[in-house]
């Protein structure tokens, strides 16, 4: 058995940009404003860093498809850079390459970038892209937001929940990460939001209304990591840990199979699994100070609420309703508002949620400061329900 | 001597009623009473070259019943490929044996009539082995505030020809070839240029058919009374009086639809057919005329058999199985009539990669999922490893059809944000009868109408227009089951 990356790596600095309608920025704007703060943080030189990974989506849309974009906006002194993407997930993708270039030794001191200037194409949403050369030939011409509303459809089905009810929660979820958003200053959407309003919204994918989806973003992130003897050797004596690294890829199971429901997503259960057992987790809602998931849509938190272990099968709707991740729950979620209020630059965002529970871990998060923090989980979720990449970190405080 | 074996059809759901029409058009024709009834419109995703394979379907239902199809004719005016053969992509959704002889055929309302009788020729001439499958269809568009437009339709009929009497036999055909140009349309144009109504009526009709139906009657030693059925695919008023001067009495005529669905092309003649099939009595004589720059004339016999083979829906169904346009400016864009707002979304590039389509041509073309010969799971689309958790067995997968199975509604949504020209496009995951799962588009869904476990048929429909390089691709879609 491995001995997987618990306390191997951990974060000395990380950055991130405003995210937003950032029309003045370019990708390389966004990425200088993260790494600045980010080299600040660590208190380091640019020339301290010794690899780079560069974490982004839409490669037609933002930075073109290698590496060069980050050691060229950066000025990087003549080190490795590798360019990442697994979908949603590339941010958290750029962390783990990072992270386990310096658990193996091959150095001491890497960055980890996730950026995506998607408010170039000229419409709202996501931009579009094919989907290679077959699956064009028959996949629906499908959105984000009606790929997930599949999950919405079939999880009121299989616990016989009338869409009223799942409406509601799901507007819940909205919500609550308005509500943490007003604190959250970096954050692209600040206003708070009523469950009528939620309720009442225009319908965009049924029965996803547009206030059930997150807001399309453009911005940055990353972290510097390093060893924890080399953080003592810069003068460190508590630093935010990596605990856990889990990604799973859909292998054609959900796309193809009928034993799917349709109603949750197996790679999350199998990743978060993984990780809790990775960061020795036996009861991640006692154990977990907060939590940063894939909310690109209401009910995406709402599934993965159970696929996390965080609500039993079928309660998930009733938990959010009884507040359990509202800040001042049991495992407050989307503390700085989430995919859907701080914004989702696709490449960017899973270092965005490691940002925030950076920030929660050092006592750093102001007025959505949740008290104690010592362990918090961030999580991906690229593609759609049907085949996607999970990805689930823990990170936790660790004394060196 | 040759018959008919079996014989389908297909009416598109949609029906713009005539006071729609009228309502929007009235201005341009000072008021004219638009007719009575409703006609049949294709949705956007629907054309010819769909209309004719299911109305094949409804003929063939399942694919032992094609396996010994050895001729395939696409009869249409209005194919959407003009250099890529229409029958062979039918033949090939199908699943038609490859060996099959597969032709287009067109230029002119009377290629369904004529193709039907080069069948029963053809099926008379040569051996007994195979059944010839003849086809027409038209989508005929026609100018906003035209006769044409109220008086069109869409629709196809499909008639499968065998060696041996069948459900009604052919006894005889006559031809008329005439370049009587009544309306005409030019390769690549949109609508037909139509003259005088009376001029067609009068020198048309009634000059050119007589002789040739009488001819057919004196050859075939049939005495006119005994015609028990008269199909005409035109107006009610000329069938009336085309009757008068054929000797035929006027209740022997068969309605032609004209309330219900508008004449819809080069397959009405065949339509009209397979609704006299489905209530003809053993012996009832059948003349069928076909009407375009000449006459043919086709005089069949039901048998005794008559009755014994049904199409899936037929005629009747179909007509039952309606959905009524609400916009007349929808019909409009579905016709490509009207340019509408279709958003930037609508750029996506939707280029074919035709390698990948003949490589994958079982998989896209045909719904063909694979069946693991080690653990019996069925998976689509085929692919080299078995899905199934518990396998994963590499090249253990045969070829499984999926397109005449059954499936249900496991998930879905009403997408307002994709493009698609009749938004929402609904779309979802299905859950085949057989087993596996689908992530597709739904066909024929309007908001509201889909539900999680309802029960779905597949249909092949028009997925993609690629306008930069003006290709069409189609693919499998679920549709509400419906009576079937």
């Amino acid at each position: 058995m491995a001995s997987g990356i618990r306390d191997k790596v951990v974060i000395i600095g990380m950055g991130c940009s405003q995210f937003g309608e950032r029309w003045d920025c370019g990708p390389d704007d966004l990425m200088i404003e993260a790494f600045t703060e980010a080299l600040g943080d660590a208190g380091l030189e640019r020339d301290d860093l010794e690899a780079g990974w560069l974490g982004v989506f839409y490669d037609e849309q933002s930075v073109s498809k290698s590496a060069l974009a980050l050691s060229m906006a950066l000025r990087l002194p003549q080190i490795p850079v590798t360019r990442v993407e697994n979908l949603c997930a590339t941010g958290t993708e750029a962390l783990r390459g990072a992270a386990y270039a310096v658990a193996s030794g091959a150095c001491d001191i890497a960055l980890a970038m996730g950026v995506e200037k998607l408010k170039d194409t000229g419409f709202g949403g996501l931009p579009e892209r094919t989907k290679g050369s077959f699956e064009d030939l028959w996949q629906p011409g499908f959105t984000p937001p009606g790929a997930f509303a599949q999950l919405a459809a079939a999880y009121a089905a299989k616990h016989r929940l009338p869409m009223a009810d799942l409406k509601r929660a799901m507007a819940h979820v909205s919500v609550k990460s308005h509500a943490n958003a007003v604190h959250s200053p970096k954050a692209h959407l600040r206003r708070p939001v009523t469950e009528a309003q939620v309720l009442e919204a225009p319908m965009i994918a049924w029965p996803l209304g547009v206030l059930d989806c997150c807001g399309v973003s453009d911005g940055a992130a990353c972290a510097i990591v390093t060893t924890p003897e080399r953080a003592r050797a810069l003068g460190r004596r508590d630093a935010v840990a990596i605990k856990a690294l889990q990604l799973v890829a859909s292998n054609g199971y959900e796309l193809s199979h009928q034993g799917w429901d349709g109603a949750h997503t197996p790679t999350t259960r199998a990743a978060a699994q993984r990780a809790y057992a990775e960061a020795g987790i036996t009861d991640p809602r006692r154990e977990l100070s907060s939590i940063e998931v894939h909310d690109c849509f209401s009910i995406t938190e709402l599934v993965l609420m159970e696929d996390l272990g965080l609500s039993d099968e079928g309660r998930a709707a009733f938990d959010i309703l009884d507040g359990r991740f509202d800040l001042d729950g049991a495992t407050p979620c989307q503390t700085d508002g989430g995919l859907k209020c701080f914004g989702h630059p696709v490449g960017a965002s899973g270092l965005r949620m490691a940002y925030e529970i950076y920030n929660q871990l050092l006592g750093r998060a102001g007025g959505r400061q949740v008290a104690g923090a010592s362990l918090g989980l961030t999580h991906n979720l690229g593609g759609i329900p049907n085949r996607n990449v999970a990805s689930v970190s823990v990170l936790g405080l660790r004394s060196l | 001597m040759p018959g008919i074996a079996a014989y389908g059809v297909y009416l598109p759901r949609l029906r713009i009623p005539r006071k729609l029409i009228a309502g929007a058009m009235g201005w341009l024709s000072g008021g004219k009473k638009p007719g009575r009834g409703e006609r049949t419109a294709c949705n956007w995703d629907e054309d010819s070259l769909t209309m004719g394979l299911e109305a094949i379907r409804d003929a063939l239902p399942d694919y032992a019943s094609r396996r010994d199809v050895r001729s395939l004719v696409l009869a249409s005016t209005t194919l959407p490929f003009a250099d890529r053969s229409n029958a062979t992509l039918v033949a090939s959704a199908l699943d038609l044996p490859d060996s099959v002889l597969a032709a287009d055929v067109g230029g002119s309302q009377r290629a369904g009539t004529t193709a039907l009788a080069q069948a029963f020729t053809q099926r008379a001439a040569s051996g007994p082995d195979g059944r010839i499958v003849v086809a027409a269809a038209d989508r005929r568009l026609a100018r906003p505030g035209s006769e044409q437009e109220l008086a069109y339709g869409h629709g196809a009929a499909a008639m499968v020809v065998g060696a041996d009497d069948g459900l009604a036999r052919c006894i005889g055909a006559r031809h008329l070839a005439a370049d009587f140009v009544d309306h005409h349309r030019l390769a690549g144009e949109t609508f037909d240029y139509t003259l005088e109504e009376r001029w067609t009526r009068e020198a048309g009709w009634f000059t050119q058919v007589p002789p040739v139906v009488r001819e057919l009657l004196t050859t075939s030693e049939v005495p006119s009374s005994s015609i028990r059925h008269f199909i005409v695919p035109a107006d009610g008023a000329i069938g009336k009086r085309l009757a008068t001067l054929c000797g035929i009495a006027e209740d022997r005529l068969t309605d032609p639809m004209t309330d219900l669905c508008g004449l819809t092309g080069c397959g009405h003649s065949m339509l009209m057919l397979a609704a006299v099939l489905e209530k003809a009595a053993p012996g009832d004589l059948i003349l069928l005329v076909g009407f375009g720059q000449g006459v043919d004339a086709l005089l069949l016999q039901a048998t005794d058999r008559i009755g014994t083979v049904r199409p899936r829906r037929g005629v009747a169904a179909s007509l039952r199985a309606r959905h009524e346009e609400t916009d007349y400016t929808r019909f409009l864009a579905h016709c490509g009539i009207l340019q509408v707002e279709t958003g930037m979304r609508a750029e996506r590039d939707a280029r074919t990669a035709q390698p990948a389509l003949w490589r994958k041509h079982a998989e896209v073309t045909a719904l063909t999922g694979g069946r693991c010969e080690r653990c019996g799971t069925v998976q689509f689309p085929r692919s080299r490893v078995c899905v199934a958790p518990e396998c994963r067995a590499t090249d253990t997968q045969l070829p499984h059809l999926l397109a005449e199975n059954t499936g249900r509604i496991k998930t879905f949504t009403e997408d307002w944000l994709a493009f698609t020209a009749r938004p929402p496009l609904v779309y979802g995951n299905i859950a085949f009868a057989d087993g596996g799962n689908a992530f597709i588009e739904f066909a024929d869904f309007d908001p509201g109408e889909a539900q999680v476990d309802a029960a779905v048929r597949f249909v092949f429909r028009l997925k993609d227009i690629d306008r930069l390089r003006g290709f069409r691709r189609y693919f499998w879609k679920a549709a509400p089951l419906g009576d079937a």
